[in-house]
């Protein structure tokens, strides 16, 4: 082992500890920025000392270093680009984007890999063996690639679909047997895998085709039929997924900076798609197989119907001047809107007459786990003034007002008591068991999972139609005026 | 089956990393307060853009007559980089906003 070697292993475990300090940094709001920072400063490092000083099995450098380069520059600038010019609303898309492009990155790692071992196999070598990859310690290397090349190219079409319904470019589709189509679709891989293993090298090629084209279309079929509240389990195990096809490279190259690296998000992400799975009471194989989508579309029909009041401005200023304590429950209304400023404004301006302002945070509000947090924390509402869904709940029943903004299954009752309801077994915000429930919508139509809200139709609801922004600048104006 | 021992033995050490890593990951998320679960599921997606490093190699490693290894590797590293870069600049932006409140 010469001393570029040791430095290069040097170097990726200084990496690996960063990816370990950043993500346990990353878990701390106080921490959580240098945490990013220091995670990125070992990544980079990785990459330079990759460039410098890796050497193959027969102690070559790497060459093509123009080509490295070029790549490097043309995905960092394009990178820095997109993601400094996203908005705050597009920010799960953007996230699901990013991951696809790991995934395809591994898929296509995978691919030449593969080309390699086809082009570079002598049977000559394995006398007296079958002559197959199984017959040679390149079985397992093979199936490892195999991993990465399924693993990586789902995972690279689901973020795809993922990213065009959360942008609004394509609408939730499912047709009847769907979920046996994928299973179909797996058990057709899997086989396909195990025909590569055993099959002469140079039979193979087109399997491993097929298998790359399968479990790309496995992707599309798995992300497309669901829809509304379960997104952020989709883009959680999406990128976890990728996680683990990341790590089936640090198997091929013997790279422990890139199976800790790996790993590590693999088992965080599939653990926090556990604890999401949880939180909306499903199974996670439920999800794996892709069918509940077809469930959230039987609900549709069984739509609660009623009379709704509405409350005007000026009532409702009156109403929340003169609470003790006020709720603020926010939802992808208010982010679509780009209202949490105007929101964080009524909040201090609430507080400045006496009134106890504090926001309900629904776990899974918005597109994203925590997106509310996020969009708040954007407009500088204090981090104390968040309060968890276990915490407020408690609290509902001494609130004299609940605002709703542009939330609506979250705070949907059907969740406890309808077993047919799609959302059935979702924990929600109680804001029922408040005085007064003010629900800012746009119009009556359903939210995201497309199922009604009896909420709106309860004596104590009233509700207050508009784009959340503009509602907001009056009602602040109104309470000016008061 | 003697491969899958063979390659068991080689690898004892990636395998004890596997092992550590998954319980590491579980740890890390277990204390996590629901307000940080998008920028930290963000800095996870940051965090295995590692691929990249495999596109380098694949990349440095490939035949410069072999055409469609060289576009694909080229590819592979483009697609690498936009996820480690994007990913790492969309976290910050993220907890840029959570810092500033202080």
């Amino acid at each position: 082992m010469n001393l570029m070697e040791s430095l290069l292993l040097l170097i990726y475990l200084i990496a690996s500890i960063t990816f370990i300090l950043g993500l346990k940094m990353l878990s701390n709001p106080k921490t959580a920025r240098n945490g990013n920072l220091i995670a990125a400063a070992g990544m980079a490092l990785a990459i330079i000392g990759t460039i410098a000083f890796y050497t193959d099995s027969s102690g070559e450098h790497l060459g093509n270093h123009l080509w490295i380069l070029g790549g490097l520059a043309i995905g960092g600038i394009v990178g820095t680009m997109s993601a400094k010019k996203v908005k705050m609303t597009d920010m799960p898309q953007m996230v699901s984007l990013f991951n696809g492009m790991g995934g395809a990155c591994a898929a296509l790692i995978s691919i030449i890999e593969f080309k390699h071992l086809v082009h570079d196999f002598q049977p000559e070598l394995y006398a007296g063996g079958g002559y197959t990859y199984f017959s040679t310690l390149d079985g397992v290397s093979l199936l490892v690639i195999m991993a990465g090349l399924i693993i990586g190219s789902v995972s690279f079409t689901g973020s795809m679909i993922a990213w065009a319904k959360l942008d609004g470019r394509l609408n939730d589709f499912a047709f009847s047997g769907q979920h046996i189509v994928n299973i179909l679709l797996l058990l057709v891989t899997v086989g396909l895998t195990t025909m590569i293993i055993f099959l002469r090298p140079e039979e193979t090629i087109e399997f491993f085709y097929a298998a790359l084209v399968l479990s790309a279309v496995y992707g599309i079929l798995f992300v497309l039929p669901i829809g509304g509240a379960d997104m952020p389990v989709v883009i959680s195990l999406l990128n976890s997924f990728t996680g683990i096809a990341a790590a089936c490279g640090g198997f091929l190259y013997d790279n422990t900076a890139m199976l800790t690296g790996g790993i590590l998000v693999g088992a965080a992400g599939t653990l926090l798609t556990i604890l999401m799975c949880n939180a909306m009471n499903r199974s996670l194989l439920n999800v794996l197989i892709g069918s509940f989508g077809v469930s959230a579309q039987s609900g549709q029909s069984t739509g609660v119907q009623g009379a709704h009041k509405e409350m005007s401005i000026s009532d409702v200023a009156v109403l929340m001047s003169y609470s003790s304590k006020v709720v603020i429950v926010p939802g992808y209304g208010l982010a679509v809107a780009q209202a949490q400023h105007v929101c964080h404004e009524l909040e201090k301006l609430l507080t400045e007459k006496g009134v106890e302002v504090t926001y309900a945070i629904h776990p899974v509000a918005g597109r994203m786990p925590g997106h509310m947090n996020v969009l708040l924390a954007e407009a500088d509402v204090p981090y104390e003034k968040l309060k968890e869904m276990e915490e407020i709940n408690d609290e509902f029943p001494s609130v004299d007002a609940v605002l709703v903004l542009g939330a609506n299954d979250v705070v949907n009752p059907a969740a406890k008591t309808d077993p047919s309801s799609p959302i059935y077994g979702m924990p929600i915000l109680e804001v029922e068991s408040a005085k007064h429930v003010i629900v800012n919508k746009r119009s009556m139509k359903p939210g995201y999972a497309g199922i009604e809200n009896e909420l709106f139709f309860r004596p104590k609801t009233s509700m207050l139609f508009g784009d959340s922004k503009k509602v907001l600048q009056d009602l602040i104006a109104e309470i000016k005026n008061l | 089956m003697d491969q899958l021992l063979n390659w068991f033995t080689q690898h004892q050490d990636m395998i004890y990393i596997v092992i550590l890593m998954i319980f590491v990951g579980i740890e890390i998320i277990g204390r996590v307060p629901s307000v940080l679960h998008t920028p930290l599921m963000s800095g996870a997606n940051a965090i295995h853009g590692v691929v990249i490093i495999g596109a380098i190699i694949v990349m440095g490693n490939a035949d410069t007559t072999d055409i469609t290894a060289l576009i694909l590797g080229f590819l592979a590293v483009i697609l690498g980089t936009l996820n480690v870069v994007g990913g790492f600049v969309v976290t910050d932006r993220m907890l840029e906003m959570f810092n500033k409140k202080k």
